[in-house]
Parts: structure tokens; sequence; C-alpha cells
């Protein structure tokens, strides 16, 4: 088992953009630090486009996540629709 | 011109990055390929299908420059309010500025010659997905300088030390630490830079930079550099999967090329892992208000991060870098070896050092419990009442410095922290010396490189570090003044004490004319 992590900053964008990858990733650890938020998960995390348009009530291109995201770790493998992050071992 | 496509249908992510860096490459007809690019093979690294090369992120350059763009725009709308509104008299304490100015003068030229090693890079390969990236991350670094520089020039208009980085980069002893770090890596091949920056630094150490100490600058009220820290870092995203790509990419491509990436491996994990030092030091040290110590962040962003990455590289034949066994150990000690480098150096430092307060000190010891108060703390309490009795000390005899990563002969023994580490190697009649196991064998494994080395300490007694027309021999020529004016460090002014600093003065000045109506 390996950790991935996605680090956004701690802002109103992003506040439905780390409530939807906790609804997708029931095992994701939220850690707040000082304006960031570090998401923990045991080797994979998904960021699902539709999770975030349910919350924010519109379209949501996922490459808006550039503007806010501050690190991950993890291979990426990225979609119109989703972005994973795992490790293969 | 707007182009119509026939069918009107949008293009998904991965066809319209297909396009970009397939469709739009092409063969060269009138000039050989290994002519357009000289420099792909003299590494050794073999290269059979660069189609194989993708990018997770697949950012085509409309995408890139609208997220930029509004990357910038809220930036600049944060400094500029910052600015407007004084925002630097609600730092902590002025203390915490001389952390900026190691990161302004040590660490945003290196963005500048980051954009220049990936220009350089890109041009290298032969592969159009490589390319692309290379050109989107060499922009960014530029765009991380800019920033840097023109957050920071606010700082400049209130307090000492941020008035001349460039300058200071090419002359001043410690800055040679992580200039040469830079150097040392474009001037390799661009293989060895991609694995260098891309991977070594990018992956496995800039969350080091960027995330915890950014995050302590904001605890620390410093909003400029908390923005242009995340706007950089958000850059760094797409750096980093860039930089698990390339290392993916040519180990898949041909097992002759896992030995030669092993080394530059084993090498670049030791060569940033020294140049984190100071990260190390600015955040047990310098942030008033802190968030993580050094070995805690190292534990999260190294061990544990850069753990689930080795594991993962496993398969292709890739260990753990080397000297790991002592990187771990040495976490307890590296931050404090460091300060107390500083400490004694004061006087030709572009910074102000100090004594920690008791509570600092307690801290220190709670974050260390395996070192502080047994190798660290009684040394920096017999320095506080040296000082309280006004004999400051300042070490005035110039340190022997590593030949490789050019950081003063500090560090101790592995597993030993009361005995300095040296090594040493003979090679075409002269002696070299190292502080450490590390650092030896990558001299050894490219001497022609190394022994070119300038180093400050040297470079001084040499006579080389005085302004032009200095005469060494003349009555009351003082060395530390005249390195100090080539420097262009103002003496009592950029340097010693930040007690009794102009700094510290002008900052409780102001903050006392913020909060009332004297
Ligand atoms: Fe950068
Ligand atoms: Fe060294």
């Amino acid at each position: 088992m390996s950790t991935v992590f996605i680090a956004l900053q701690a802002n109103e964008e992003t506040r439905p953009i780390i409530e939807a990858i906790t609804t997708d990733n029931p095992g994701a650890v939220v850690n707040q630090q000082p304006a960031m938020v570090k998401i923990d998960a045991e080797d994979s995390l998904v960021v699902r486009r539709a999770t975030i348009e349910e919350l924010i009530g519109r379209d949501f291109d996922l490459q808006e996540l550039h503007i806010n995201l501050i690190s991950l770790s993890g291979h990426i493998d990225e979609t119109d629709d989703e972005l994973t992050l795992h490790w293969n071992a | 011109m707007d182009m119509k496509t026939s069918s009107g249908k949008k293009l998904g992510l991965k066809e319209k990055y297909r396009h970009m860096t397939r469709g739009l490459d092409w063969e060269t007809s009138y000039q050989k390929r290994e002519d357009v690019h000289p420099l792909v093979e003299y590494e050794g690294i073999k290269i059979h299908d660069w189609d194989k090369w993708e990018d997770p992120f697949r950012l085509t350059m409309d995408a890139y420059w609208k997220y930029q763009s509004e990357k910038e725009r809220k930036l600049y709308a944060i400094i500029e309010a910052y600015a407007q509104n004084n925002g630097h008299l609600n730092v902590t304490d002025a203390r915490y500025l001389n952390a900026i100015k190691l990161f302004l003068t040590g660490i945003s030229p290196l963005e500048y010659m980051a954009h220049r090693g990936f220009a350089m890079a890109g041009r290298a390969f032969p592969g159009a997905g490589p390319r692309v990236a290379c050109l989107m991350q060499s922009l960014d670094e530029l765009r991380h300088a800019q920033t840097q520089i023109h957050s920071l020039s606010n700082y400049n208009k209130y307090y000492n030390g941020f008035h001349d980085p460039a300058h200071m980069l090419q002359r001043v002893w410690y800055l040679s630490v992580p200039r040469s770090f830079f150097d040392d890596a474009v001037t390799a091949g661009p293989f060895e830079f991609m694995v260098a920056i891309g991977f070594s630094f990018e992956y496995v150490l800039t969350n080091l930079l960027f995330v915890p100490f950014v995050s302590g600058a904001a605890y620390n009220g410093d909003m400029g550099t908390m923005t242009f820290g995340f706007s950089a870092q958000s850059d760094e995203a797409r750096h980093m999967t860039l930089g698990l790509e390339i290392i993916k990419f040519i180990l898949e491509q041909d097992p002759d090329n896992i030995p030669i990436v092993q080394r530059w491996i084993d090498k670049w994990t030791w060569r940033g892992y020294r140049v984190l030092t100071l990260v190390g030091m600015m955040m047990d040290y310098m942030l008033p208000k802190r968030i993580m110590s050094w070995k805690e962040a190292w534990e999260v962003y190294f061990e544990q991060n850069g753990g689930a990455l080795f594991k993962d590289l496993a398969r292709y034949g890739i260990r753990p870098p080397k000297w790991l066994d002592q990187i771990s150990f040495d976490k307890d000690h590296i931050s404090h070896q460091a300060w107390a480098t500083f400490y004694q150096y004061g006087a030709i430092a572009d910074f102000h050092t100090w004594s920690p307060t008791e509570d600092e000190l307690d801290w220190l010891s709670a974050k260390y419990p395996n070192s502080f108060d047994k190798y660290y703390r009684p040394r920096l309490k017999f320095w506080r009442e040296q000082a309280e009795q006004g004999n400051r000390f300042y070490n005035k005899t110039l340190p022997q410095l590593c030949q490789t990563c050019q950081i003063p002969m500090v560090f101790t023994e592995p597993g030993d922290p009361t005995k300095i580490c040296y090594r040493e190697v003979d090679y075409q009649g002269e002696k070299f010396h190292f502080c450490s196991d590390g650092c030896k064998e990558i001299f050894e494994n490219e001497p022609e490189k190394y022994k070119q080395s300038w180093l400050p300490a040297h470079q001084i007694y040499q006579g080389n570090c005085f302004p032009e027309g200095t005469d060494p021999t003349a009555e009351g020529f003082d060395p530390v003044s005249k390195v100090l004016e080539y420097y262009n460090i103002g003496f009592g002014q950029d340097n010693l004490d930040f007690e009794g600093s102009q700094d510290q003065k002008n900052f409780a000045k102001w903050r006392g004319m913020a909060t009332s109506n004297e």
C-alpha cells in the first residue's frame, strides 16, 4: 500500500472540489493546513467531473483544477470525465 | 482566420493533445535528423520510439494560456492588494523576512535557470511530446522567476538585503550552493537534465520547498510569498508529472538505460538533498510561527511520498537512491548544523541571524527529542549568553568547502553527530575535499567536471573576490570589508545579528504607527 495525495489551495473555488473528492473517495483523509488542504488516499484517488458539477450547478472542465492545484503524487490518468492518481505497486 | 472542422463535433482531450504533439510534427528532409538533434545520443540513452511518450496532463496550448493567464490575474490582484495595504507589517515579526531574503537570492534565480534549462532540453529532443512539455515548463519557470521578483520587490522598498539577488548569486559564498547545483544540471546532457530537475528536483524535492514552507509563509502572515509560492507550485504539479513520465519513458525504451538512470537518480537525489539543507534551516529556525519541523516535512514528502515512488519504480529494476541510511539519520541534525553555520558567519551573509528565544528552543527540543538537547541546545544557549554579554560570536576564518556541493564542511559522520565528516580524493596531483561519501562518489564519477568548481572560499584566498583595483598589500587592508563590497552587502545594514538591525527598528516603528495614533 502506498499513499497518493492531492493538495489544493483552501478557497471558495476548491470547497466543492474537496467535497466531491471526499464523496468519491470514502477512505480519503483530509488534512487542513494553513492556506491549503492536503488529501491523502491509499493507492488511488479519483476526481470526478460529474460530482463537482452536481455541487456547483454548472459545467466544470477538469483542467480548471490547475488554477488551485498545489501538488500531487502518483501516476496520473486524465480524461474529460475523471482525473485519477494511482501507484502501481 | 477561423478553421472549421467538417463534422462540427468537439474533440476530446486525448484527441486534441494527439493532434498537437503528433499531427503537427514533421520529419526533416534537407537536414539529417542527427544534425538537427545532435545532443540526444552522447549520454548513452537509447530511445526507439518517441511516440510512446504520453503526457498525462494533455494540456493543449489554448488551455495552457487560458489557465496560466487566470493564475496570473489572481496572483497580481493579490500581491497588489497586499502591497497597497502595507501587508508587510502583518508578518509575525521582522525576523521572518530573512527567510524570504534567502529565498529571493538563493531560489528565485534558479527559476530563471530552470527556464533556460528546459528551453535547451526541449530543443534537444526529437520527440514532439517531450518538446511541448519542455516548452510549457520553460515558460512556467520564467513566470516563476518574474512573479517572485515582482512579489518580493515590495519588500525591497522597506527592508535591507533584497537589493541585488542576481549579482549576489554569482559571488556570495552560500549562494554558490544552489547556483552550482543548477549549473551542474544545465551543463549535463538533455536526458540527465530531465532526470536531475524534472525528476529528482521537481518530483522528489520541490514539494518540500513549496508546500510546507509556503504554507508556513501563510501562517506567518506573508500573503505575497504564499501567493507566488502556491501559484508556482500549481505548475509544479505538471512538472512533477513530467519528471515521472520522463523516467518511465526512458526506462521502458531500453534496458541499457537502467544503470545510467540509476546513477543519475543516486547523484541528483543527493545533490538536491544537500541544497535542501537551506530549506530545513528556514523551516526550523526562520519561521517565527512554525507549522511543522523540517524532519516532519521530510518524513511526509520524502520518506512517504518518495518511498511510494521508488516502490513503484522497482518493477523497472530501479532501487531507491544511495545513501538513504545517512539521509534518514541526518534528518535530526542538518537544519541545526546549518543554522549554527550561518549564525557564525552572519558577518558575511546578506541576511540577519539571531539567537532563538527560549520558546523556540523548547519547540526544537520537542520536535527533535533525539538530538536537540544533547547536541545543539547547549551551543545555542552558550552563544546567546555570550551575545548578551556583548560578545556576539562571529567566525572570521573562512570554512573549507566541499568540492561537489560547495557547502562548508559542517556535516557530521554518518551515525556520529560529534565528529565532522571529511573525505578526500587525490586527482591529478591535487587533493580534493568532500563533505560526505555521496559528494565524494559524485566527484569520482566525473572528476573533469567537478575539479572546475568555483569555490568561493578558495576564490577569496586567491584574491579574486575584491572590487577591481583593490591592493591587498596596502596598509590596513581589511579583507572582510572588501569581500562585502564585492558582494554588494552593506556592512551593519544587510548583515550581522537581527538584534539591533535597521530592519528590526523600522519594523517596530512602522508597526507601531500602523496600530496606534502616535
Ligand atoms: Fe519553478
Ligand atoms: Fe558535499
